[in-house]
């Protein structure tokens, strides 16, 4: 049993270590290397697993529980109902439309329409895991398409409720109880009339939120107080496995009542400590259930009909894609987020596993098509990354450029400076420019924007600033130096390591949120590095000196000899830091190096060398003899 | 009645002693305006509109100044660039400030007897500071002889504070109109003009 588990922890982990790092090397995200991974050790592949599979896979749901907490964390109460109508609108929209497609192809096909209806809806979900995790791994989690995204996700998440009560309905009263979904069997209030039903969960939601108002801070102070690291994980765990289990007991989704507990903690002072106690759990969990996914996928079913199985994927995405395209167009999305928010929706989604298996049990369906639609929920699951490498390689360069013939014109004498990114940074450094009347060439992802800037007159290519193709168009070659304004760290350095290789004579000057992405930008031997947190903190160093009493000017200089101390250390510090032992987390190795900082600091005396105008020295060189 | 423009420059008030004590005596008279260029420009970026206007409404201007190297310390110097503004201060129309009075009260480490030929700084006080009294001229305004400090090296809190009185007694003159400036303008410093005064009297 014990070397059982090990050998499958084994399994699992090295078929991901190897995996995950391959994928992501390619560009295609880590979500396909899990899924890959799992069909590599699955039946069909080194079949190191069976049919344990989907035992793994409900266990690991858990990380789409985890998933939603996090993103509950940080999506604050005044934002979520800021969210409620493309919540209600996009999301009920979605569902019900491609619900009753479905619902009309599965009569078409000729299920019983108990069969096709519920099998419709249960089709008609989307990936929850696949889809947020891809969007906040490639940072879209902030454009319309990625909040479009989430909104139709929570619907969904919501609708599985009242869906997985209502199906018991469509079934022959016979099969209703006698084995039960596992998301029944801890049902306290299954056996109670419906208005008990309904009150018990609004009274397990409205637990929830005063728990997450009134309790969770007080005992995670106590337990903070403890000073042991685990303890609070411990604690972080428990509060999501709580609110899982409280809402198994009224029947209500885990990943909403984790959600929810979420939002409800955004605004306490430990959310960024349950944050990063909890992604490393997330990750995992997420990851396992990625590769249990790709274990499930039956390809001998696959292999006995490969037409059928391939035509049922096809269609079905078809459908959800056009319905999305459909819905993204009536809720005024432009083009090409149009397009990123209808494939990244088209698959369907482990909800539907939950769904069918529960169809299955109820006999609502017959298992021959139970199994078809099972093994086609995993596949389509399998192609959503491939979607995407679709659509950033080939869907997005040609959506994004749609500049008229004049534009195009204007672009052929090229500025001197090009600047990636535009909002806030990049558009303060523009305008500057601009205001010294030097025109720039705009780099940016924001389509909205894109728009609204050329018909300010700025010369603006729309996309991924990191593409060959875009920074030649837009005439990297020509240029003297180039801005980096994106505030994703991960970007500017992809983007320094592409400039640096193929136009060695343009001149980076980059955007670094803090001293660690600087580190990783000298590194790289990026040497103009402009730390966005360094000088407002000093400026505003500066003002507090002034409030306290000091003269302004010489506040004014302390907060220039500090910036030079700070420009001097990090350029010092940076190369250092490679002799020193590699910390796995980045918050502690930002902690470990805030403390070299402040050591550092000091030794190094401002005032120490500052004997300007002090006369107090020179007093006390005058001899009295000297009149 | 007039009233007093003191456009004060020190990039290091906390270390002073002279300077201190000259501010300490200022009058404090709503008719007496000081200006702590180092504390309101620490960025240089002077406000030359609002120094403009600050000028027209006075009638008597004093540089209050350490010297440093034979000169101002450089806020000075660039209030003079930018404030002192071509026909405006001087050159075709520039005669807004014609006629309004202005002299430097500044102080020195060194005593008054190393200002002079046979000195250690070779030169007096009064052929150092004739780029300000071009200045003045060229501005069409009325350079008088400066107020001057020196030989703080060596002073203690309580000289400090005996010249800032006498600072602030020539303010108060000048603010009641009893200065008669043909006979300050014949002395080398406005210190030997108030000693001149004090003799008088008694």
């Amino acid at each position: 049993m014990t070397a059982d588990f090990l050998l499958q922890a084994v399994v699992y982990l090295a078929a991901a270590i190897i995996c995950v790092p391959i994928a992501k090397r390619l560009g295609m995200g880590s979500v396909l290397g899990y899924l890959i991974a799992g069909i590599l050790i699955g039946p069909v592949g080194l079949a190191f697993i069976g049919e344990e599979g989907e035992d793994i896979m409900h266990f690991a749901e858990f990380g789409v529980v985890m998933m939603l907490f996090l993103v509950g964390l940080e999506l604050e109460p005044r934002q979520f109902w800021r969210m409620r109508k493309s919540v209600l609108g996009m999301g009920s929209g979605q569902m019900i439309v491609t619900g009753l497609l479905l619902f009309g192809a599965g009569l078409f096909l000729g299920l019983p329409w108990q069969a096709a209806l519920a099998g419709g809806f249960a089709l008609a979900m989307s990936s929850t895991a696949i889809v947020l995790q891809t969007i906040k791994e490639k940072g879209l989690m902030n454009t319309s398409a990625g909040q479009s995204s989430f909104s139709v996700l929570l619907f969904q998440d919501i609708a599985v409720i009242p869906m997985l009560a209502l199906l018991p309905l469509l079934g022959s009263a016979s099969s209703q109880h006698d084995d039960g979904g596992h998301h029944e069997s801890l049902n306290l209030l299954a056996g109670l009339p419906g208005w008990a039903q309904g009150l018990g969960v609004i009274v397990a939601i409205a637990a929830v939120v005063a728990v997450g108002r009134f309790l969770v801070g007080p005992v995670l102070r106590v337990v903070a107080r403890t000073h042991l690291r685990e303890l609070f994980s411990g604690t972080a765990l428990f509060i999501v496995v709580g609110i899982a289990f409280l809402m198994e007991l009224v029947g209500l989704s885990h990943a909403l009542g984790a959600f929810l507990a979420g939002v409800v903690l955004a605004n306490s002072e430990y959310r960024h400590a349950l944050e990063s106690d909890l992604e490393p759990f997330k990750g995992l969990l997420l990851g396992l259930f990625f590769i249990a996914v790709g274990a499930s996928i039956d390809f001998r079913l696959i292999a006995s009909e490969p037409g059928t199985i391939a035509a049922l994927v096809l269609s079905i995405m078809l459908v959800k894609g056009l319905v999305l395209f459909v819905v993204g167009k009536v809720f005024r999305l432009k083009l090409d987020q149009n397009l990123l928010f209808s494939l990244v929706l088209a698959q369907v989604g482990e909800f539907a596993f939950v769904l069918l298996s529960f169809i299955g049990q109820l006999n609502i369906m017959g298992d021959t098509w139970i199994d078809r639609l099972m093994a086609v929920v995993a596949l389509s699951m399998t192609l959503t990354p491939l979607l995407l490498v679709l659509y950033e390689r080939v869907l997005q360069p040609r959506t994004g450029t749609r500049e008229s013939a004049k534009v195009q014109d204007e672009m052929e004498e090229h500025n001197p400076v090009i600047i990636a990114g535009f909002a806030h940074f990049g558009s303060t450094v523009g305008r500057l420019l601009r205001a010294h009347g030097i025109e720039a060439t705009i780099l940016d992802f924001d389509s909205d924007r894109v728009e609204f800037l050329r018909k300010m007159g700025f010369k603006v290519y729309y996309g991924d600033a990191t593409r060959m193709e875009l920074l030649e168009s837009a005439g990297a070659a020509e240029a003297r130096l180039f801005i980096s304004a994106i505030d994703s760290p991960d970007t500017n350095l992809r983007l320094a390591k592409t400039l640096q290789e193929h136009f060695p004579n343009l001149q980076l000057v980059m955007r670094a949120r803090n001293r660690m992405d600087a580190y990783e930008l000298l590194d790289q031997g990026v040497t103009d590095i402009y730390r966005e947190s360094l000088d407002t903190a000093v400026r505003l160093g500066v003002d507090v000196l002034q409030k306290l009493g000091v003269r302004a000017y010489t506040a004014h200089r302390t907060g220039a000899m500090f910036k030079a101390h700070d420009e001097a250390s990090m350029r010092k510090l940076a190369p250092e830091r490679h002799n020193r032992e590699q910390y796995l987390l980045r918050a502690r190795q930002e902690i470990a190096w805030q403390e070299e900082l402040l050591k550092e600091d000091r030794q190094v005396d401002l005032g120490a060398n500052d004997h300007a105008w002090d006369s107090e020295e020179m007093r006390g060189e005058v001899k009295p003899s000297e009149t | 009645m007039a009233n007093i423009l003191v456009l004060f420059a020190h990039p290091r008030l906390e270390q002073s002693r002279a300077q201190a004590a000259l501010l300490r005596h200022l009058p404090q008279d709503p008719r007496v305006t000081l200006r702590d260029l180092y504390e309101l420009y620490p960025d240089f970026q002077i406000d030359i509109e609002a120094e403009q206007e600050l000028l027209l409404d006075h009638d008597v201007i004093i540089w209050q100044h350490p010297l440093y190297w034979y000169s101002a310390p450089p806020l000075l110097k660039q209030w003079i660039d930018l404030v002192l503004a071509y026909r405006w201060a001087y050159g075709p129309g520039g005669d807004a400030l014609r006629g309004k009075r202005i002299f430097q009260a500044f102080s020195s480490g060194g005593g008054r007897d190393r200002y002079q030929a046979s000195g250690r700084n070779r030169y007096t006080v009064a052929e150092f500071l004739r780029p300000f009294e071009q200045t003045a001229r060229l501005c069409q305004m009325d350079y008088l002889p400066p107020f001057a400090l020196q030989g703080t090296h060596r002073f203690d809190t309580y000289t400090c504070d005996a010249f800032g009185a006498e600072y602030g007694e020539l303010l108060r003159l000048i603010l009641q109109d009893q200065v008669d400036y043909d006979r300050w303008r014949q002395h080398e410093f406005a210190n030997d003009y108030l000693q001149e005064l004090q003799s008088a009297a008694t």
